[in-house]
């Protein structure tokens, strides 16, 4: 790394290469103000590269700095926009560092994800000075919160809304995901919901391809919806997804959707930040939920040691504005470890927060009263865990059962059946004070006795787990915990 | 056909013994109860009537009970849910909801279908039960 040795002789502003560290975006003494902004990035230096100079280059690079001294810093008050590497720890028994960095909050566009990240992980992540780099958590001040919509609605409205209380929520996406017609795929539709089920699910790559065009999709899944309810008395919705090529395309898509009286609509994480605002913007002044997927997430939230961490794209997404987001099941068959899973979910649904290493949580958060979103547990989960997912994943909370809905042997509406008493059934076993977590099989297989939709599921998936380490874990948790 | 609304519809219905369970539930939580009836059960029919004011001040399961079976006893063939509220900051809104009465015939809903142009339509459910005026309807 160039910036390591100075190529000046004649203090801070001749004209060469200082290292960053002396130019101020190192400051040991600094105390971070309640209106900074912090983050904390996982750094791995190249060798011989210290590593605070490595953390004040991540400080100075996410700011102001170039990699030669500028003239032109003195016509600005630098100390002020300088962000500041605060603090740099390494994290035991590993060549990774956590470095702190504080950036005033004049920094950033007020209510912009897309200018936040610009700064915060626009150009750093590529550094030569670096073997890898992760942002791991941000401290967003209640103040910068503020400046965002947040959540078109939020747990607590949509809740009313629905006319659903004092349990999880179910769903499950159609399957297969891709080549169904848009007649059979509201078949399915119809099916998981009269039997139980209170939303079903486009799939993340469902758009608008040759064998479903998104319209037909929309008409046959709004009559399954609709006389879903007519055979239950309740509110259902399907997340028709809108996610499409340009805006006026989603717009277009989202409008309709909202013409046929659907209560919500999905977005995939992949059409971008500001795509998303639109959305969050849209979506609250149209009276109509939104539903994230994060397609594409694990491509840069997976490794320990590269990329963000999940929990910071929890944050953006809060602030961003959605009412779902997928964010992990621990015991499905996607990545998740319980602690860190936790943590994403409290991150996602409390008001505020205070750090908790074992959860990953590096820092404080307070929301205010900007609402929470409702996480959502989807892939490779079955009505047999259902003590365990109410026990790890609480009541704010979409459980999605797809394989588990739709793979039932007597068909989707048993399916939607099973996963229903199941859940009932653990969610009175809980309130009556029972120890549903460790009695949870009896519970259950008390339930099976009247339910053939559940007795049928029991027996089908009863040993199904999928027990591998997660690659993602806190630190304060040296061994990975078990499911 | 069952109206499958509230936290425990697809459980057989509950006893008197269960009901109670979750009302201490509730009040363990700090959650008063109120009480509510109706003979419209319309998704979309938020406002049930009150069986009086919410029980703020009840405290005792028993007690809740007592104005349970009152309810049941003047509106035997209505539904009647049991709600607890939790009234703590970031929430102020119902926790647990559920029926704890129904009537013994549910006629369930037609669902009505106005074509329109482009292939859409418009849907509207409508409770047979509700044909009848409010009084008559179970």
């Amino acid at each position: 790394m160039a910036a390591i040795t100075s190529t000046k002789q004649n203090g801070r502003w001749s004209a060469g290469v200082t290292p960053y560290a002396e130019m101020g975006y190192y400051r040991s003494d600094y105390e971070p103000k309640d209106t900074d902004i912090l983050c904390a990035f996982r750094l791995v230096p190249q060798e011989g590269v210290d590593a605070i100079e490595a953390g004040a280059a991540i400080a100075g690079e996410s700011s102001t700095a170039t990699w030669t001294v500028v003239w032109t810093d003195r016509l600005t008050t630098f100390e002020h926009y300088q962000a500041k590497c605060y603090r740099v720890e390494p994290v035991p028994g590993t060549d990774q560092y956590i470095a702190y960095i504080a950036y005033d909050i004049d920094l950033f566009e007020e209510g912009s994800i897309s200018n936040l990240t610009a700064s915060i992980i626009g150009n750093v992540f590529g550094f030569k000075a670096l073997k890898s780099l992760r942002l791991e958590d941000m401290r967003l001040p209640l103040h910068y919160v503020k400046t965002f919509q947040g959540p078109p609605f939020g747990t607590i409205m949509e809740r009313e809304y629905l006319g659903k209380y004092g349990r999880p929520l179910l769903g499950a996406t159609v399957k297969p995901k891709l080549g169904l017609s848009a007649r059979n795929y509201g078949r399915v539709v119809y099916e998981a919901l009269q039997g139980g089920l209170d939303f079903t699910k486009d799939d993340e790559n469902v758009n608008s391809q040759p064998f479903m065009r998104w319209r037909d999709r929309f008409l046959y899944c709004m009559e399954a919806v609709n006389k879903a309810s007519a055979q239950t008395g309740e509110i259902k919705g399907h997340y028709l997804n809108v996610t499409a090529a340009t805006m006026e395309d989603m717009y277009e898509r989202a409008e309709f959707a909202k013409e046929l009286g659907s209560v919500i609509v999905m977005i995939d994480l992949v059409i971008g930040y500001t795509a998303i605002q639109s959305m969050a913007k849209w979506a609250r002044k149209n009276g109509v939920l939104l539903h994230l997927h994060r397609a594409g997430h694990s491509t840069y939230t997976r490794q320990k040691t590269h990329g963000i961490n999940f929990r910071v794209i929890s944050k953006w997404m809060r602030l961003a504005g959605v009412d779902h987001i997928h964010a992990g099941t621990v015991v499905g068959k996607l990545e998740g470890d319980p602690n860190t899973v936790r943590g994403f979910y409290n991150t996602l649904r409390e008001s505020k927060m205070d750090a908790n290493p074992v959860e990953g949580l590096f820092f404080e958060q307070d929301w205010g009263s900007m609402p929470g979103v409702m996480p959502v547990a989807s892939g490779g989960i079955h009505a047999g865990q259902m003590h365990q997912l109410i026990d790890y994943l609480g009541e704010d909370v979409v459980l999605q059962f797809g394989g588990g809905t739709i793979g039932h042997p007597d068909g989707i509406a048993q399916g939607a059946t099973a996963n229903r008493v199941a859940l009932e059934a653990i969610i009175q076993a809980r309130n009556e004070g029972r120890d549903y977590v460790n009695e949870g099989p009896e519970i259950l297989a008390k339930a099976a006795k009247w339910s053939p939709a559940l007795r049928k599921a029991l027996s089908v998936w009863k040993d199904v787990t999928f027990e591998y380490t997660s690659t993602d874990t806190p630190d304060a948790v040296p061994t990975p915990t078990f499911v | 056909m069952r109206i499958m609304q509230g936290t425990f519809s697809y459980l057989p219905d509950l006893t008197d013994d269960e009901i109670k369970a979750q009302v201490q539930y509730c009040l363990n939580n700090g959650w008063p109860i109120s009480i509510e009836y109706t003979d419209d059960p319309h998704p979309r029919n938020i406002y049930w009537d009150m069986w009086g004011l919410p029980l703020f001040d009840m405290k005792d399961a028993v007690a809740v009970m007592e104005e349970f079976e009152a309810c049941r006893g003047q509106y035997p063939n209505h539904y009647i849910r049991i709600n607890g509220y939790d009234r703590s900051m970031g929430r102020q809104t119902t926790a647990l909801s559920f029926i704890a009465n129904r009537p013994e015939e549910e006629p369930g809903f037609h669902l009505e279908r106005t074509e329109t142009a482009d292939r859409q339509i418009n849907y509207t459910l409508k409770p047979y039960a509700t044909t009848k005026p409010s009084g008559q309807r179970y």
